[in-house]
């Protein structure tokens, strides 16, 4: 059992890394990776959604009727995203107020509908939090990834503190919406390189 | 026909469920959040209208009970005039748009305004609350006397290009501001006597 929930835990983290491989999730990827704080804050907010939605979908996976179940997968997804604004709002209302509008937008999030319909309805409770995790954490680090570059060239920081000297001048570019689909495209463009046999 | 029930008894008992669950977790994030508001977005509003006070506007605060709502208001002392600062909502481009106005006791003039909480679009009237060009024009303003409204609509207050609706919709919370304190203005001088004591 523990073998399986590891597979099911590390095929996030690579072989179906949400960002890169699956490519599934693009919306929130694009739109709040400006920094590397708010990737990483939006991750977990959607690791949060996932490994709930994925941990409650497979264990009502036999007494949901087929024909509703994206209708309940939504209820159960659009419960936790509520949820996960509401914690936001009362903990941490700076990087709320950062992600604005991409929290409640989890709820279409491809990525978590897709974990539900295509893994969770179909497996057993562990395997299903198992796959939650790695993907919540394959997508975390994708956004982080993501974030690293585009802070780095378009503002020459690193987690809010410079990383380049004083006479870096800044790629403004890279911050803004342009930027981010050219950063995801050459991140792609290097894990097929990377993953190619 | 037993498949039909089975989908509406599944659907209601999962919402039901998740209406339970979010009623629950808002209750219990409900104090909190309102502290981070009153902490990140209220808090600096105050300090820029009533900037330079003799006491803490933060502090000295009282609330005022008008039909079915409960409006706070703060209080800014200096030597010889007292100002209060409430907050009013008017109804912008996304949804509500909070305005906090600041108003002198004795001349019955605007001290200053300033936008709070807001979901307007970025760049456009977004711009109420990151530039001051706009709210500034109502200070200075006699409560009694002035019309606030647009231009357009025979008010005394020019709208931001580009972001109409949100010129509106502050006029209109300013307006409400101006009802509310010609209506509570007895009360609000009686609270201040109680404070000071």
């Amino acid at each position: 059992m523990a073998q399986s929930m590891a597979k099911e835990f590390t095929k996030g983290l690579w072989a179906e890394i949400p960002l890169f491989r699956l490519v599934l999730g693009l919306c929130p990827a694009l739109a709040v990776t400006k920094t590397v704080e708010n990737g990483i804050g939006m991750g977990l907010a959607t690791t949060f959604v996932l490994i709930c939605s994925n941990l409650l979908v497979s264990l009502l996976r036999n007494i949901i009727p087929p024909k509703v179940r994206i209708a309940c997968y939504i209820v159960i997804i659009a419960t936790f995203v509520t949820v996960v604004e509401l914690v936001m709002q009362a903990f941490t209302y700076q990087l709320f107020l950062q992600l604005g509008i991409f929290i409640p937008l989890i709820v279409v999030n491809c990525l978590v509908l897709g974990r539900a319909e295509a893994f969770a309805g179909k497996n057993p409770a562990h395997l299903a939090v198992a796959d939650g995790v790695g993907m919540g954490v394959g997508f975390t680090l994708g956004l982080g990834a993501l974030g690293a570059v585009r802070e780095c060239l378009g503002a020459g920081t690193l987690l809010g503190s410079p990383v380049f000297g004083p006479d870096f001048q800044p790629f403004t570019f890279m911050v803004e919406a342009p930027g981010a689909f050219m950063g995801l495209g050459l991140m792609l463009c290097l894990m097929n390189l990377v993953g190619k046999k | 026909m037993r498949e039909m029930i089975s989908m509406v008894v599944v659907l209601t008992v999962l919402s039901a469920f998740a209406g339970g669950l979010l009623a629950a977790v808002k209750s219990g994030t409900e104090k909190r959040i309102e502290n981070q508001i009153l902490k990140f977005q209220k808090a600096p509003a105050i300090r820029q209208i009533l900037s330079d006070v003799a006491n803490d506007p933060m502090k000295d605060r009282f609330k005022i009970q008008d039909k079915d709502q409960s409006i706070t208001f703060f209080v800014g002392k200096q030597e010889n005039s007292t100002a209060v600062a409430f907050e009013t909502k008017g109804k912008g481009y996304g949804g509500d748009i909070g305005l906090m106005v600041g108003i002198d006791l004795g001349s019955d003039e605007v001290v200053g305004m300033r936008v709070t909480t807001h979901a307007e679009t970025p760049g456009l009237g977004s711009r109420a609350k990151d530039d001051t060009s706009f709210v500034s024009q109502f200070a200075g303003l006699s409560i009694k006397e002035a019309v606030f409204a647009v231009k357009n609509n025979g008010g005394d207050i020019n709208a931001m290009s580009g972001a109409t609706v949100t010129s509106k919709g502050l006029c209109v919370a300013a307006s409400r501001a101006q009802e509310l304190y010609l209506e509570l203005k007895p009360e609000i001088n009686q609270q201040i006597k109680q404070l000071a004591n």
